[in-house]
């Protein structure tokens, strides 16, 4: 099962050549981007690995676009995202994340569901292992 | 292919070299350069000579012709306040005019800025910096601080490699220049010669004349809203020939805390008046020159001359 999640999470894989250009338009927006990486994609996960900190001071896609790839290098069977972090006043938040490398098998997960106290369904994504 | 190769024997196709300058708007920063930086001719005709070649490098990618990008690394070597960081500043500008590098910012770093502390924090740091001056120029001032070689554990050499790698293989991403006194810079480039073969512009900062330096007080005057009087220009040029013959003397350097002293010497003279003009506000006088301490050194040898006969 392909995972999706995040910005472009409806569109087909985005290519190193459009990681880049929205790399670059993360930085023309005065964001600052990061790297994270994951063996755990469940979409309640937000603690993702950092890949160093965050690249503050970048003015150029390719400083991030290196570390990428050397993060694909060590982590390949992991996820990795794309973070463009916006410090202004009022956001001071994520302002884009993106899925930018998936495993060759992706994580598989399957839906439980458990009875509770007046008949109340709970709903649980269970990562399931091959 | 063979049809584009009939192409090109209809029509020779040509290509003008004035219009693609015009087009990139780099005549006029190299004018500016010409108009605001005093002397350095040598330093001029380089950064002419290197816009030009990407300019004709230009016009051969517009016929087709396939060419292997310039390496444009850098080294530039004069005495302190001949001007490095500025012309640097330039070159940064003139490259992204010509589309060398993509950015065009400057990026100014030490060995501070480069080597780590501790064993594996070289690296990072300089990775760091590297991927900050990425699409850009990075302008490492004092370079042989990097290696040294009374120690033989010495990072330097860490973050040396490094550059180096990038240097070679991410040519397309930034420029590198080195910077620092010419001496101690071709000790450096002797003692890591991978380093000085990947240096191809090697760039010579002569110092000032006195008639420069004086054209180059004038215009800082200027820009602070200063005048020199006539006898205070004369005072200044008298002065400039004494600080030259004295140790530590930085060239552009020097005049601008020349300048600066003379403005304290002005203010406290001016307060003493009591009343004063508009025109006595940004005239720097005779006796705001003649305090300085250089003089006094000068009439004291003269003076110690004499007492010794």
């Amino acid at each position: 099962m392909k995972i999706t999640q995040g910005t472009f999470s409806f569109l087909p894989d985005l290519t190193d050549d459009q990681i880049k250009k929205q790399i670059e338009y993360a930085l023309e927006q005065g964001w600052a981007v990061s790297i994270e990486y994951t063996d755990d994609p469940h979409p309640r996960n937000t603690m993702w690995e950092m890949w160093g900190l965050p690249m503050f001071d970048l003015r150029d896609p390719a400083g991030a676009i290196g570390e990428l790839k050397e993060c694909r290098k060590l982590h390949g069977d992991c996820y990795i995202k794309i973070n463009g972090f916006d410090s202004s006043r009022g956001f001071e938040t994520m302002r884009m994340s993106f899925i930018a490398h998936r495993p060759a098998t992706e994580a598989e997960y399957r839906l439980e569901r458990e009875e509770g106290p007046g008949r109340t369904v709970h709903y649980k994504l269970q990562r399931v292992y091959a | 292919m063979s049809m584009s190769e009939g192409k090109d024997k209809d029509k020779v196709k040509m290509v003008d070299l004035q219009s693609l300058l015009q087009e990139t708007g780099v005549n006029e920063v190299l004018d500016e350069l010409d108009r605001e930086l005093v002397g350095l001719a040598p330093v001029k005709t380089r950064i002419r000579e290197i816009a030009s070649l990407l300019v004709v490098d230009k016009a051969r990618a517009a016929l087709g012709m396939e060419g292997t990008r310039p390496s444009l690394h850098m080294c530039f070597t004069g005495n302190p306040g001949t001007g490095k960081t500025t012309v640097a500043m330039r070159m940064a500008t003139i490259l992204h005019r010509l589309e060398y590098v993509r950015k065009g910012h400057l990026v100014t770093v030490t060995r501070d800025d480069l080597v780590g502390q501790y064993i594996g924090h070289t690296a990072p740091k300089t990775k760091e910096v590297l991927k900050r001056a990425m699409g850009g120029v990075l302008f490492i001032d004092e370079a042989y601080y990097l290696y040294r070689p009374e120690n033989e554990r010495d990072y330097g050499q860490e973050a040396i490699e490094i550059l180096m790698q990038v240097m070679e293989n991410q040519r397309d991403d930034l420029v590198v220049i080195f910077a620092g006194y010419k001496a101690r810079m071709n000790t450096f480039f002797q003692s890591n010669p991978g380093l000085g073969s990947r240096v191809a512009h090697h760039i010579e900062f002569p110092d000032y004349t006195v008639d420069e330096l004086e054209k180059i007080a004038e215009t800082m005057a200027a820009e602070l809203g200063l005048r020199f009087s006539a006898t205070a220009r004369e005072a200044f040029g008298e002065y400039l020939e004494l600080r030259r013959q004295q140790p530590n003397f930085a060239n552009a350097r020097s005049v601008r805390n020349a300048l600066d002293r003379a403005r304290l010497r002005q203010a406290r003279r001016l307060l003493e008046a009591g009343h004063v003009d508009a025109d006595m506000l940004v005239t720097l006088e005779d006796a705001d020159i003649r305090a300085s301490r250089v003089f006094d050194e000068s009439r004291e040898q003269v003076n110690g001359g004499e007492a010794a006969c």
